[in-house]
């Protein structure tokens, strides 16, 4: 199932210049890889070693902020649109 | 070289003084590839903290959008310090992924001055650049 995939310009190296590429998964973690199978490098600056989603991105899945529907357990069904941004933080 | 109007530089300061002693945070949008900031866009700190600051994740996202369909880039991203001077933090550099962008710090530690600079930050590399105000 085609899920569409919008990226940020920080990650667009990684697309070949494309603000949005499709990829298929049936939750976010699988997306990211399948994703990662056509633009290598790329999950590793959505994913941490640990495994867990990096805090320098913001992920969203139809609008909703994945941190509150279950992070990379997410479920995806087909038609769903994924959002990239990068997170804007800091501190002095 | 950031140069930016006279009424966008007070609507920054004024940001950041009406939220102290947190930090505020927000964006000047302009056309893409203009560099030049027009639409002044304060946003919530999600962190609501004098020592740290973070968008909020739902407005960024509706931001992010309205300057996509509009054709506009974030040309400043500006925050304060309340504390500390206007200097990028480590935090700061190690969150910085928009290489062209305009990094605003004001500092509102001096309740009579304030302190206006920019930035780039690119790679973790900080450059600071000079300010022009136009009137």
């Amino acid at each position: 199932m085609a899920i569409e995939v919008r990226i940020p310009t920080i990650l667009r190296t990684y697309t070949g210049g494309a603000k949005s590429v499709e990829a298929t998964g049936d939750t976010l973690d699988q997306l990211f890889t399948a994703l990662d199978a056509q633009h290598p490098g790329v999950r590793g600056r959505l994913v941490t070693e640990e495994g867990a989603l990096h805090r320098f991105v913001n992920v969203y899945v139809n609008d909703e902020d994945v941190r509150f529907t279950g992070a990379l357990e997410t479920k995806l069904s087909d038609g769903d649109s994924v959002t990239i941004l990068p997170a804007v933080a800091g501190g002095s | 070289m950031l140069t930016i109007d006279r009424a966008t530089y007070d609507a920054i300061v004024a940001h950041a003084r009406a939220d102290h002693p947190d930090e505020a945070c927000g964006v000047v949008a302009g056309a893409a590839g203009s560099d030049q900031p027009t639409r002044f866009i304060p946003m919530v700190n999600a962190e609501r903290s004098p020592t740290f600051y973070r968008f909020d994740s739902a407005e960024q996202l509706k931001i992010w959008r309205e300057m996509d369909d509009r054709d506009e880039v974030p040309v400043v991203i500006y925050h304060s310090h309340t504390a500390t001077e206007a200097y990028p933090s480590r935090t700061d550099i190690s969150f910085a992924s928009e290489p062209d962008a305009h990094y605003v710090l004001v500092s509102t530690a001096d309740p009579q001055t304030e302190s206006f600079r920019s930035f780039r930050i690119a790679d973790g590399v900080v450059t600071e650049e000079k300010v022009q105000v136009l009137p």
